[in-house]
């Protein structure tokens, strides 16, 4: 449904301008150590973070996380009060946004009301003084791109919410900037649309080969979209890494805690022993996992483990997380069953995958039966508190 | 979404079962004083004005009996050159002032909007004073300083004047336009290699026009009217209409004056109707 191939070869005389691999700087977009203070309020706080070319780059994170201000600054809209925003290896210092070579989709599209969808899309092409004939095709082109031909004169104010979102995407590329950028630009879209354009967003960058930094405080777009995700916290980093990286191996309980779904149980480590520590939870009872940084034995930490990875049984096994809980509730939810039970005072939520198809109503587990709840170490995560 | 509601409000509003004739047409004592007063409140407010306007046809040349119908009080306001000259005058203090007042209005109420600074709102309260300040204190302050300031009165006084009584209107009128202005516009714009001077000739102004023009409007209107302040700083031969008018009137009102009146409120309806329709077409 996104632009064909064949379509994209017609974009531009010379295609999209992807420069010599040997020209390149590693980096197209790095933030060295940058800070950014509003009045008393550190927005974001000594930010080191270098996005590779041509990459789909996410910045997750709560509202108030500083990744907006940083998107802001990698523009031009802000300047850092500290340190230095390289774009493909120049330092940008006080470079005005009319100077950088980057675009962006805001959140609001930002669309100019008094021009007409061709008329938005052709300014930046008029600011860079390109002939008027150039202007045209390059225009007919990026109307293509995001499936909008037929819709050259209309108003931004007679267009739906996705086809605007697809005009200011259009209006952003057709410059054929180094780098993208994109402030929660699915925000305003509803469910379905929001699902659509992920995938056409992922599709069209492959095919246009520019980098992508997306700003998002959905954690699942960024999950489906991202090559590489920085979860930002109080405007620090938290963590950068694909999204396997993230979901399976997060350093943090914040990390942890916004990715997805998970248990904690707070305890001491007992020990540690190679890549494994241990962990005696409140009531005694034991558990071990994968040691992340900072976990040493006397320490408090929580050991994390996701809904998906624990499984009830009816007999005790062999894991060393194996426990009797008390099943308190449970809902079918079609593809799995989302179990929740205690431990103790612990409430864990538990997603058995209904792999077997049946009928049979005594097939699982019912509320107050007892069960024995099970999960392995090396799927399990000790984070230092 | 709007207009579903709309259909669910009116729909529910044709079950009301109609209220029986006879008891609608029935005055009690409560709406007939209602109305009663109403009807006086507009009487009061427009009965004069139609009287001069009707007046101004009235081919007697004194006295308040009507003899026939006639246009030579407009034939004659058209070939008065005092007259010409007084309503040259004013349109050309009206157009500079005009000018000047959406200018510096607009400006200063883009400063204020978009740049937070020590004593702003000492500042703002400052702007607007002129709206409160009597027109008499304004018109001899301003005399005062013209002759403290050795400017002999004539067409330049009158528009300093003008703009100064005409500015904060401009700027209270652009201040409720600028709160609602999408600042990422400009921002998206920049980001499209717009420097600040092609942001501001492409994207900012042409959005703010609306408003601008209904402002210009207001202070045409306001500068064209002004009697008060005039008086006070017009020069020999630099009379406005209002200030000509008011020193005809001394030697008692004639129907010719009337037919100015009549003329000049045509102008201001016509020019507030105008002002009013640009402010609606933008906001739909």
């Amino acid at each position: 449904m996104v632009a064909t191939p064949d379509r994209i070869g017609g974009f531009g005389s010379e295609g999209w301008v992807i420069p010599e691999a040997g020209t390149l700087s590693e980096y197209a977009v790095e933030m060295r150590d940058v800070s950014k203070v509003f009045g008393d309020v550190v927005a974001v706080d000594h930010v080191s973070m270098g996005i590779r070319q041509q990459e789909f780059f996410a910045m997750l994170g709560p509202s108030g996380c500083g990744k907006t201000t940083s998107l802001r600054m990698i523009a031009g809209f802000e300047r850092p009060t500290s340190g230095e925003i390289y774009i493909d290896g120049k330092a940008m210092g006080s470079t005005p946004p009319f100077q950088r070579n980057v675009n962006t989709v805001f959140q609001s599209y930002a669309l100019f009301p008094h021009m007409t969808v061709e008329q938005n899309i052709s300014f930046g092409l008029e600011m860079k003084g390109l002939s008027r004939s150039e202007i045209k095709r390059r225009v007919g082109e990026a109307l293509e791109l995001v499936r909008l031909p037929q819709m050259a004169k209309r108003y931004p104010r007679q267009m739906s919410g996705g086809q605007q979102q697809r005009v200011a995407l259009a209006r952003a590329l057709v410059n054929r900037p180094k780098v993208l950028l994109l402030d929660e630009p699915l925000g305003a879209l509803d469910a379905k649309l929001r699902k659509e354009m992920q995938m056409e967003l992922k599709t069209l960058q492959r095919e246009v080969g520019i980098t992508f930094i997306f700003v998002t405080h959905d954690q699942e777009e960024a999950l489906t979209m991202s090559d590489r995700i920085a979860v930002f916290s109080k405007g620090k980093v938290l963590q950068i890494g694909t999204p396997l990286e993230i979901y399976e191996r997060p350093t943090t309980r914040f990390v942890a805690d916004f990715i997805g779904e998970t248990n904690f149980l707070e305890g001491t480590v007992q020990e540690v022993n190679g890549e494994f520590a241990s962990l005696i939870v409140d009531g005694g009872r034991r558990f071990v996992g994968r040691a992340m940084d900072g976990v040493r034995p006397g320490v408090t930490a929580v050991i994390s483990v996701r809904p998906e990875k624990v499984q009830l049984v009816e007999q005790p096994d062999s894991s060393p997380n194996c426990y009797e809980v008390q099943v308190r509730s449970i809902a079918y939810v079609g593809s799995d069953t989302r179990v929740i039970v205690m431990l103790g005072n612990n409430q864990l939520d538990v997603w058995e995958q209904n792999t077997i198809s049946t009928l049979d109503p005594n097939y699982f587990f019912k509320p107050g039966e007892t069960a024995w709840l099970t999960f392995k170490p090396e799927n399990a995560l000790v984070l230092a508190q | 979404m709007a207009s579903d509601s709309t259909v669910v409000l009116l729909g529910e509003r044709s079950e009301i079962k109609p209220r029986p004739r006879g008891e609608a047409q029935r005055l009690s004592p409560g709406r007939f004083a209602l109305v009663t007063i109403t009807l006086f409140t507009f009487a009061f407010l427009y009965v004069p004005i139609v009287v001069l306007i009707v007046f101004s046809f009235n081919s007697a040349r004194t006295g308040a009996t009507w003899q026939s119908f006639t246009l030579q009080w407009y034939e004659r306001v058209f070939n008065n050159p005092r007259i010409l000259e007084a309503a040259a005058n004013s349109l050309i203090v009206a157009t500079l002032s005009t000018f000047g007042a959406v200018v510096i209005g607009t400006l200063m109420a883009m400063a204020m909007e978009r740049y937070r600074f020590r004593g702003q709102s000492a500042w703002d309260g400052l702007l607007y004073m002129p709206v409160i300040v009597p027109e008499i204190v304004m018109g001899i302050s301003l005399l005062i300083f013209f002759a403290a300031a050795n400017i002999s009165r004539g067409l330049l006084t009158l528009v300093i004047s003008h703009i100064a009584f005409c500015m904060p209107f401009v700027y209270l009128t652009m201040r409720a336009r600028l709160a609602d202005f999408d600042r990422s516009l400009e921002e998206a714009a920049q980001d499209l290699g717009a420097d600040e001077w092609v942001t501001f000739r492409r994207i900012t102004l042409p959005l703010l026009m609306p408003g601008i023009i209904s402002s210009a409007l207001l202070a045409f209107t306001l500068s064209l009217d002004d009697f008060v302040i005039s008086f006070f700083v017009t020069g020999v031969g630099s009379q406005t209409l209002p200030v000509y008018i008011w020193g005809q009137i001394r030697r008692g009102i004639t129907p010719e004056i009337n037919a100015i009146s009549a003329l000049m409120l045509v102008l201001s309806i016509v020019l507030v109707i105008v002002a009013q329709l640009i402010q609606r077409r933008q906001r739909a």
